[in-house]
């Protein structure tokens, strides 16, 4: 019932076949099979080393494949050829753990560095659209002249999520997004990601253990664990799902007060 | 790719209509058009209803366009969005002036005398904050050797390993090349006088005493002062530091002492043991181009070195150990915020230990010739 595997005719943005990663002679990831709706928040949650973070890079490029396919709006995401993940990049932003900004550039230089890869616009316009970009994510525009190492761990991770939607991309990793955040800035940082991606049409693909973000803004849930996704699908029915690692997860008191909240 | 065209609304307004993709890849072509015409109508519409994709740039540039006429005292509005392109043009609210995007350098004389000053008071600052990293360190080295602090063998026998130990081979090639060049080059002058002989004298001389230290403490100080900037500044970055300070460990006796004890002792070694090197590759050159025998070569080395070469030498390497380690813990400690941070003092720590190490060496040089050691 709760397949990670969607059927032939749905409109998948990502989709993840047969992926095997490993580190020296151990495997983590055993034929690991995902997809991702077009459009859809997709949430994947599993026990700490489980991985988590090597699917994203793996996904991503950042993490030698042993075998598998992985696909992205119809093209091979492990294609080596330059020319196709250079393109296949400008689909795709990505939000690291800490923010991964660039420490010598400040917070508007580094929003403006895939405008600048990228496209070629005027100063005037990149330095507008940076300071609207960073007060669509809740930065103070005096932010923008500030560096990296100036910054509180919260501000870092709206800067970085800013520089991620610079070219507002149609799919969006984020790793963690609200781990570490205040529950009103975790709130505030749900709401935002939630209203991009209505208004975007963003596919949003993110990691979090937040049960809070699970519940408020994930479509569906994936459970990683086993090296495969065990389960995929709303809060709801994975809370009905038969394995204890799921059970313990949404059954517990956390997980019980989140959808108690919700509900 | 969007489209746009100017029109008259019923009320006399100018009309914008846009149609297509209003996206980023075309933002500066759509920010230009809407701009064209100053606010002349009493007031503007822009109409949306033709739009497929929208994303925030091209809502930057819609909503920005209406501030703009609002704020001439004109009214604007924008029609005819769906709902979710309604939404984000609304979610930008009033667009915030472009801020400066680098910090605000200001009047450029002012601020280079600023820069000037601020280079002087930030290097008394690092003399100050060496002279007390000098001290602690100082002080906690005597309280290891008086046995009122733990000395930590483990460290200090790690850090021996990858500051001596690994260091070997690249040494001993160092040494033996230089010795060989010295060799070669000294026989070639020598040769003028028909004193080649005396090649011997320049070899054994020059590298117990001056040469085999001094290269051997600049290979070290780009090798293992540049390892204990970098560990150590990073290890600050990641509040590793901090996090032994809490647990109530000094970072000073974890961190500095073992490498200044490592260092120091190792120098002593690989001064050594670089010195031999040097000599070897001398007496290949005499052995080769100068036809002495090595037997001839070892018992001309015994009588023109004296022992005085060997203990100046010796006496000199463990001080510039000391000084190699010093400088690269003290720099590793001093780094604060970035990874840029990280490399400047990296950077330093090699220049100023390699610095320092040759005016202790002029220092040395005239300090045991005044006491007679010729």
């Amino acid at each position: 019932m709760l397949s990670p595997t969607l059927p032939d005719g749905e409109d998948v943005a990502l989709r993840i076949r047969g992926l095997v990663t490993g580190f020296g002679d151990q495997l983590l990831h055993k034929g690991l099979d995902l997809d991702v709706r077009r459009g859809e928040v997709l949430g994947l949650v599993g026990g700490s080393g489980s991985g988590k973070s090597v699917l994203l890079r793996a996904i991503i490029g950042l993490q030698p494949v042993r075998a598998g396919h992985v696909e992205i709006f119809g093209q091979n995401a492990l294609d080596p050829d330059p020319v196709l993940r250079r393109a296949l990049r400008r689909q795709w932003g990505v939000l690291f753990q800490d923010g991964a900004l660039f420490s010598g550039l400040t917070v508007s230089e580094n929003i403006q560095v895939p405008m600048r890869e990228y496209l070629r616009l005027p100063e005037s316009i990149m330095a507008a659209l940076s300071t609207a970009r960073l007060r669509q994510v809740g930065l103070p525009p005096d932010a923008c002249p500030k560096y990296p190492s100036e910054l509180s761990g919260g501000m870092r991770k709206r800067a970085g999520l800013a520089r991620a939607l610079a070219l507002d991309p149609p799919l969006l990793f984020l790793d963690e997004p609200t781990a570490g955040l205040d529950p009103i800035s975790a709130a505030a940082f749900d709401t935002l990601v939630r209203l991009l991606a209505d208004t975007l049409g963003l596919t949003l693909f993110l990691i979090t253990h937040d049960l809070d973000t699970l519940v408020s803004i994930c479509d569906r849930v994936a459970v990683l664990g086993e090296g495969r996704v065990l389960a995929c699908g709303t809060v709801d029915e994975l809370r009905r799902f038969n394995h204890p690692w799921v059970q313990q997860y949404f059954g517990g008191p956390r997980g019980r007060a989140a959808i108690g909240k919700q509900a | 790719m969007g489209s746009m065209s100017w029109a008259k609304a019923e009320d006399g307004c100018a009309l914008a209509r846009l149609s297509g993709r209003l996206t980023i890849d075309d933002v500066a072509t759509l920010a230009a058009d809407l701009a064209a015409t100053p606010p002349a109508a009493p007031g503007l519409v822009i109409d949306l209803a033709g739009v497929t994709a929208i994303d925030t740039a091209g809502a930057w540039a819609v909503n920005s366009t209406a501030m703009l006429w609002q704020a001439a005292g004109h009214s604007a509005r924008i029609t005819g969005a769906a709902p979710a392109i309604d939404r984000l043009v609304q979610s930008l609210q009033a667009p915030p002036p472009p801020m400066p995007v680098r910090p605000d350098p200001g009047n450029p004389v002012l601020a280079r005398v600023a820069r000037v000053g601020a280079a002087l008071i930030h290097q008394a600052r690092n003399i100050g904050a060496f002279l007390a990293f000098l001290g602690q360190t100082l002080q906690v080295l005597g309280g290891t050797l008086t046995g009122r602090r733990r000395l930590r063998w483990h460290a200090v026998v790690h850090q021996a390993e990858a500051v001596g130990v690994n260091a070997l081979g690249i040494i001993a090639l160092l040494l033996f090349l230089v010795g060989l060049v010295v060799a070669q080059q000294g026989a070639v002058q020598l040769r003028q006088f028909g004193a080649e002989v005396f090649t011997v004298n320049l070899i054994g001389r020059a590298t117990t005493r001056e040469l085999g230290i001094l290269l051997t403490a600049i290979m070290v100080a780009g090798r293992s002062g540049s390892a204990f900037a970098a560990q150590i500044g990073s290890m600050k970055l990641n509040q590793e530091v901090d996090a032994l300070k809490t647990i109530g460990l000094d970072p000073i006796e974890v961190l500095v002492v073992p490498r200044v004890i490592a260092c120091s002792l190792m120098l002593l070694g690989l001064a050594f043991y670089g010195g031999l090197w040097a000599l070897v590759g001398g007496g290949l050159f005499a052995w080769v181009d100068l036809k002495m025998p090595p037997s001839a070569y070892v018992t001309r080395l015994q009588e023109v070195i004296m022992m005085s070469d060997f203990v100046v030498g010796m006496i000199k390497a463990p001080v510039f150990g000391f000084i190699i380690a010093l400088m690269g813990c003290f720099q590793g400690m001093q780094v604060t915020g970035n990874a840029e941070s990280v490399g400047q003092r990296t950077t330093q720590a090699v220049v100023e230990a390699i610095f320092v190490v040759i005016v202790f060496d002029a220092f040395f040089a005239v300090f045991f010739s005044t006491l007679g050691y010729n």
